[in-house]
């Protein structure tokens, strides 16, 4: 748990400098699927392997939510069998697959994004649009964003 | 569909670290804390604690509803003996599963949520103000129509913009305009049903229709049954007037069955080719339009079509209508003052996030819309954009610099462009990075004056999540506000 508590110590002591939103790649149809292209904000604070592999784990995770197979077709088979009603009682596949991502996003803010000051949204709270990832800047640093020394430069013109 | 959905909301409400600390702001315990739904910016109504979702005009669904009732309540009341009594017990039983059944599914489009798509966050859609304008370059005063080409399976599929949502839409998603909304997948928007029918309803939606074709041609031939059995004993008109509720139900079911068959036939043509009724209508995949249009949805086989539609998986709401509403999310640069740099680098978001809390106090001093604070030489041209004055001399309290107001199809603020396209973009030695610098439309912008007032940051990012804008009262402020600017930058 220390870890999530790193979490809770990077919004108190770090402001939200900036946020890099990861858009849907549709060159695949309709299927959820995130582009997998490194953006340049986060060049220096992340390796780009490590990147492309949450990413690509996050793809392979919506693609078996939706995937179309024997499973997927047992499931419709049944629920409409039962007018829909065994909903009440059972949770779907895709329900399944989004709580093993939540987890997933959980441990990989934990462990490799908020040690680096960055921060992965669940897709599912922005409506599965864009995967935002929060870029967080060291209240205590004198790095070239905020600071009250700029404030008042601005203030001065 | 509920128990899942409220799983899914005790799970997501883990991850996010934002409500969870109490130092967050002293706000939170003071305002009463609002649902999703009561908040939602699209034209629903909402039933029980936002468990229901409904479309703005219901006296329609309360017709078919009455429709299929009186009509299946005077078959079973009417009818049912006898039919059960002459021929078999078992025709009430099948009787009384296909109505359930026709129920069942009809609430069940009604009710849910059709996939509606959730509206961009503020930073989001800054984000992609800045992508669009980085993408195009501002070559002229208009910018081109703001769509993504996109290649589906080898075709090319056109992404739109949708202007109140702030997203390009997904593929096959499409824009209600009676709800409002963005729904994926958009079929059409069902006033039978009293609902947009869209990817997560559609299912429900054609078993609706199938069984309530089902349904009307049972109903019709029993009940011709029971009335020509019934004269074949008493004569044609003693049997009519017997059961006079026989005879309505006939007419109605009469009617119902062109219609109802009909559309049943029309949607399994349409599940079996993969397409929306919206493309159809549109012959979007029609070999009409040229030699290589084809369906790039479809799975090539009908059975695959047809087995993808009704047995996928069927993907939860993405709206979470009974969440609460989050009052401190953190946002990049609190928008209040209506002017702020997208493009800009982080410490001048920074400076202005600052800078913000000056701003009702100073009154005399510019709004912030420099491209460089460095560049001293920028301020006195663009002092004339500037709220000179309160800020509740504009009502909205911010002025929209002109590069902005073609996305808004604000065609007399495009007329104003020359003079502030002339200062923006070629009197500046910075002019690429004001290129480059797109400005925030009001409609982005949480914009009650009252919010110009609140000194601390936090309360601007407390009304930004809670409030949502009217965009159609917004163009006009905002058109007065365009004209308003032109008076001041001519001085």
């Amino acid at each position: 748990m220390s870890s999530f508590h790193n979490l809770q110590e990077l919004r108190h002591s770090a402001s939200l400098a900036n946020k890099v939103f990861i858009q849907r790649d549709y060159s695949e149809g309709t299927t959820c699927r995130f582009q997998t292209k490194f953006p340049s904000e986060l060049e220096s604070r992340i390796e780009r392997t490590l990147f492309e592999d949450t990413v690509k784990t996050l793809n392979n995770f919506y693609a078996e939510a939706e995937k179309i197979g024997g499973q997927s077709y047992l499931e419709g088979c049944l629920a409409c069998a039962t007018a829909y009603l065994i909903f009440l009682c059972m949770e779907t596949r895709y329900e399944k697959v989004l709580k093993k991502i939540a987890k997933y996003i959980q441990e990989q803010n934990e462990k490799i994004y908020a040690p680096r000051g960055l921060l992965i949204t669940d897709p599912i709270e922005r409506g599965m649009r864009v995967i935002e990832i929060s870029i967080y800047e060291d209240r205590g640093s004198s790095g070239s964003s905020s600071g009250s020394s700029s404030v008042s430069d601005s203030t001065a013109r | 569909m509920h128990l899942g959905e409220s799983m899914r909301e005790c799970e997501y409400s883990q991850i996010s670290t934002r409500s969870s600390t109490p130092m967050e702001t002293p706000y939170k315990s003071r305002t009463p804390k609002r649902k999703k739904w009561e908040a939602f910016p699209g034209r629903n109504k909402f039933y029980c604690d936002g468990r229901i979702m409904m479309a703005k005009q219901t006296g329609v669904f309360y017709l078919t509803l009455v429709l299929i009732l009186v009509t299946c309540g005077l078959f079973f009341t009417f009818d049912c003996q006898f039919l059960a009594q002459e021929l078999s017990p078992i025709i009430p039983v099948i009787g009384g599963a296909l109505f359930l059944f026709v129920l069942g599914t009809l609430l069940r489009t009604s009710f849910s949520d059709p996939g509606v798509l959730p509206r961009a966050t503020p930073d989001e859609a800054a984000d992609l103000e800045r992508q669009i304008d980085v993408a195009n370059g501002s070559t002229g005063y208009r910018p081109p129509p703001r769509t993504k080409e996109v290649v589906i399976n080898g075709q090319t599929v056109k992404l739109k913009y949708c202007f109140t949502c702030k997203i390009f839409r997904p593929p096959r998603a499409s824009h209600c305009s009676l709800c409002d909304n963005c729904v994926e997948r958009f079929d059409h928007h069902c006033p039978w049903v009293g609902n947009c029918v869209g990817r997560r309803n559609y299912r429900f939606f054609y078993m609706f229709i199938l069984s309530l074709s089902f349904l009307t041609i049972f109903i019709f031939a029993f009940v011709i049954t029971h009335i020509i059995l019934n004269s074949r004993r008493q004569g044609f008109l003693v049997a009519l007037k017997d059961s006079p509720a026989s005879v309505l139900e006939v007419v109605v079911c009469f009617f119902s069955v062109w219609s109802i068959v009909g559309l049943s036939g029309f949607h399994t043509y349409l599940i079996s080719s993969n397409q929306t009724t919206n493309e159809d209508i549109k012959g979007s995949w029609s070999s009409k339009r040229g030699k290589d249009n084809y369906n790039p949805y479809s799975y090539g086989n009908i059975f695959t079509n047809c087995c993808a539609a009704l047995c996928g998986p069927l993907p939860p709401s993405l709206i979470d209508r009974r969440g609460f509403v989050e009052a401190d999310a953190p946002q990049l640069a609190p928008p209040t003052n209506g002017i702020i740099m997208y493009g800009a680098t982080q410490s001048q978001q920074s400076q202005m996030a600052a800078a913000t809390p000056l701003l009702p106090q100073q009154s005399s001093e510019p709004v912030i819309i420099t491209s460089s604070p460095e560049n001293g030489t920028s301020l006195p041209t663009r002092a004339s954009l500037t709220l000179g004055g309160p800020c509740t001399s504009f009502p909205l309290g911010q002025p929209t610099p002109p590069t902005s107001t073609p996305s808004l199809s604000c065609h007399e603020a495009a007329d104003m462009l020359p003079i502030h396209g002339h200062t923006l973009n070629h009197t500046h030695p910075l002019q690429e990075q004001a290129a480059h610098h797109h400005y925030l439309t009001p409609e982005e912008v949480p914009s009650p004056p009252g919010m110009l007032h609140c000194g601390s940051p936090l309360g601007h990012s407390h009304t930004v999540q809670a409030s949502f804008y009217n965009p159609a009262s917004q163009d006009s402020l905002h058109e007065d506000s365009v004209r308003g600017l032109v008076k001041l930058s001519s001085v």
